[in-house]
């Protein structure tokens, strides 16, 4: 449905290129929900908006439908009927003085839909604002944080697109009401057939909606799979270390460092400087840690099938 | 004696609209070594709580009933007192450090500023106190130097633990210390928090939205709803009040099949303090509320080993 093939976005950005998506295979099929897991400054929203069209590729294309994306306006809008973006923070994404009809409302009528009204209700009654009516007239300050996401959502819906594109839908919001939007995208996919990708640096929301996982480190996916596999048996060691700071697991592995910077991406496998199982020489002893510090690792491919980036599961395999 | 006692502690901001109870009757011991966590959503009262401990609430907050440092109270303390208290005896990491920072001034003056102030310290010790400090929150000597923008922001949050340590104060209460971070710079974060309580003797009291960090990190956890404690007990047990549950229940545990594609969640939204539910607060988000819950306002009450409840089913089957 959505592809990226060999996606490449670079920034300029005081005289050292940040190479801010470096490399990546990545797709969503037909009433797919994949997560696009990682820290921040790992690329995954330069990602996401690049599946956009907001932000042109260095190299690489996107393709949706079997056909590249074209950066010409009519082609843009066009996609943009289908694929529809759910930013983090529901107060920063609406107008403080737009009424909830109005926000909603913006999309279909840049894309001159007929019967305005009619589609209004009906996309904030599939977000859950029910009834929509009472809705119509009231401002986002006058909502609760859920409701406004919820907005936000229909906003998306109206436009009644193929895929959702979602960074951080939940962040900004209440635990309790975190999972009543999860559950809402869910039954999204249920009901409508749609595909979503949800960029997040959440696992346990990975787990709760998605069928598939990327994890991202600096600008490439490391691990990708289907969610049961790589969330209970990671293989590359930075899905490993994500998975072991969280609360409930045993053993924690620590990474130390900071998210690294995409200006100065590290020879070898991009992982190597914080590696735990380089610098606790497993690495050494199977032999490959030469090419840890200097071989680079070939891109995974958008398959379904678990598929990691690291020397070590290379050498198993 | 308990090193900090609160007894009945109410908080109210005056509004131009009328009156917000924010806090509403909170009882909360926290004994010398001990970790306690308050978790709840935003707008619980949780984070007022944290502030109404030092005396930190706005001029338009009201605060009534009994807070106990050390046995001494805070809210009859004069300013010159609680200015000897806070930092010395007390000490806060709030969340979003680069907030708590100044920009203008190096981060080793900053982390040195609350001994000078005391008086701990002559300049010279201050000094070797401020890397000691530095080494202890896991960051080289040198970084004293350095203005905050120089540094991450998990790098901002240890300095801002530092500032904390600097008076070896008996109790620190963190509110929110790593909510802003990332992961792998959260854990970070929390494995030296645990350091600092396991090795210092120093007692926590540790604010959060998220149950698991809290869970992990604590003895004791209370949850807060509209402004109330609703349930107490040992953070390794099982939570008795519906809204714990639903809270546990929010962020689920990888690998558990009974949360796989099917994210758990309250109905409804927390409610506002202005206009608050009859009875129990939480009837009308509760997935097993009685008829008399909208009308019986219900106290904390015993629920199994060392546990208290604020619901009506607590200590029977739910």
């Amino acid at each position: 449905m959505l592809e990226a093939n060999n996606l490449a976005v670079e920034f300029a950005g005081r005289g050292r290129r940040a190479r801010a998506v470096d490399g990546v295979n990545l797709s969503v099929g037909a009433g797919e929900i994949v997560a696009l897991v990682g820290e921040s400054g790992c690329g995954k929203t330069t990602l996401a908006r690049t599946l956009l069209g907001l932000e042109r590729p260095t190299s690489g294309e996107v393709r949706y439908d079997g056909s590249a994306l074209s950066h010409r306006g009519r082609a843009l809008k066009a996609y943009r009927r289908q694929v529809q973006l759910i930013l983090q923070d529901p107060m920063g994404s609406l107008n403080p003085r737009q009424t909830v009809y109005e926000a909603v409302a913006e999309g279909p009528r840049i894309h001159g839909l007929p019967d305005e009204e009619q589609v209004v209700a009906e996309a904030l009654s599939r977000a859950g604002l029910r009834p929509p009516e009472r809705f119509f007239l009231r401002y986002p300050h006058e909502l609760s944080g859920g409701q406004r996401q919820r907005v936000v959502i229909a906003g998306a819906l109206a436009l009644n697109p193929k895929v959702l594109i979602a960074d951080e839908p939940v962040a900004s919001l209440d635990a309790s009401v975190r999972g009543e939007i999860l559950a809402l995208l869910l039954r999204l996919r249920n009901e409508l057939g749609l595909s979503a990708l949800v960029v997040t640096h959440d696992l346990g929301l990975a787990w709760n909606i998605a069928d598939r996982v990327a994890v991202m480190y600096l600008g490439r996916i490391v691990e990708s799979g289907p969610v049961e596999q790589i969330l209970t048996a990671p293989q590359h060691p930075y899905t490993q270390a994500l998975l072991s700071v969280l609360p409930e697991s045993p053993d924690r592995i620590v990474l130390t460092g900071e998210p690294p910077d995409p200006t100065r991406i590290p020879t070898g496998c991009r992982f190597h400087p914080r590696c735990q199982l380089l610098a606790s020489g497993k690495a050494a002893a199977a032999g490959i840690d030469t090419a840890c510090h200097s071989e680079p690792l070939p891109i995974l491919s958008s398959a379904a099938d678990p598929q990691t980036a690291c020397h070590l599961t290379l050498v198993d395999s | 004696m308990s090193l900090l006692e609160l007894d009945d502690v109410s908080v109210t901001y005056k509004l131009a609209g009328g009156e917000l109870p924010a806090v509403r009757g909170v009882s909360l011991s926290l004994e010398a070594g001990e970790a306690v966590g308050v978790v709840g959503e935003s707008g619980s009262g949780k984070s007022t709580l944290a502030m109404a401990l030092l005396r930190l609430l706005p001029r338009d907050a009201r605060i009534s009933g009994r807070i106990l440092l050390d046995g001494e109270d805070v809210l009859a303390m004069s300013w010159g007192r609680l200015r000897a208290v806070r930092w010395a005896q007390a000490s806060i990491v709030f969340q979003g450090a680069q907030h708590g920072l100044n920009p203008v001034h190096r981060i080793g003056d900053q982390i040195a500023e609350p001994l000078l102030i005391h008086k701990l310290a002559s300049p010279d010790q201050a000094r070797r106190r401020v890397a000691e400090l530095l080494d202890q929150v896991g960051l080289p000597g040198w970084r004293a130097k350095s203005y905050p923008h120089e540094l991450s922001g998990g790098q901002r949050q240890r300095v801002m633990i530092a500032m904390a340590l600097a008076c070896e104060p008996r109790l620190i209460v963190a509110d929110e210390p790593t909510t802003a971070l990332d992961v792998m710079v959260q854990a970070q974060v929390l494995t030296l928090i645990r350091e600092l309580i396991a090795t210092d003797d120093i007692s926590l009291l540790m604010i959060s939205h998220d149950l698991s960090v809290l869970a992990d990190l604590c003895d004791r956890l209370a949850v807060m709803y509209a402004g109330r404690v609703v349930e107490t007990g040992p953070a390794d047990g099982t939570f008795t009040h519906p809204y714990s549950r639903a809270l546990a229940a929010a962020f689920p545990t990888i690998g558990d099949l009974s949360s796989r594609l099917a994210p758990k969640g309250l109905g409804g939204d927390p409610p506002d303090p202005l206009q608050l539910p009859s009875g129990c607060a939480f009837h009308p988000r509760c997935p097993v509320a009685l008829d008399t819950c909208s009308t019986v306002s219900i106290e904390l009450r015993p629920a199994g080993e060392r546990r208290t409840a604020a619901c009506v089913l607590a200590g029977e089957a739910v």
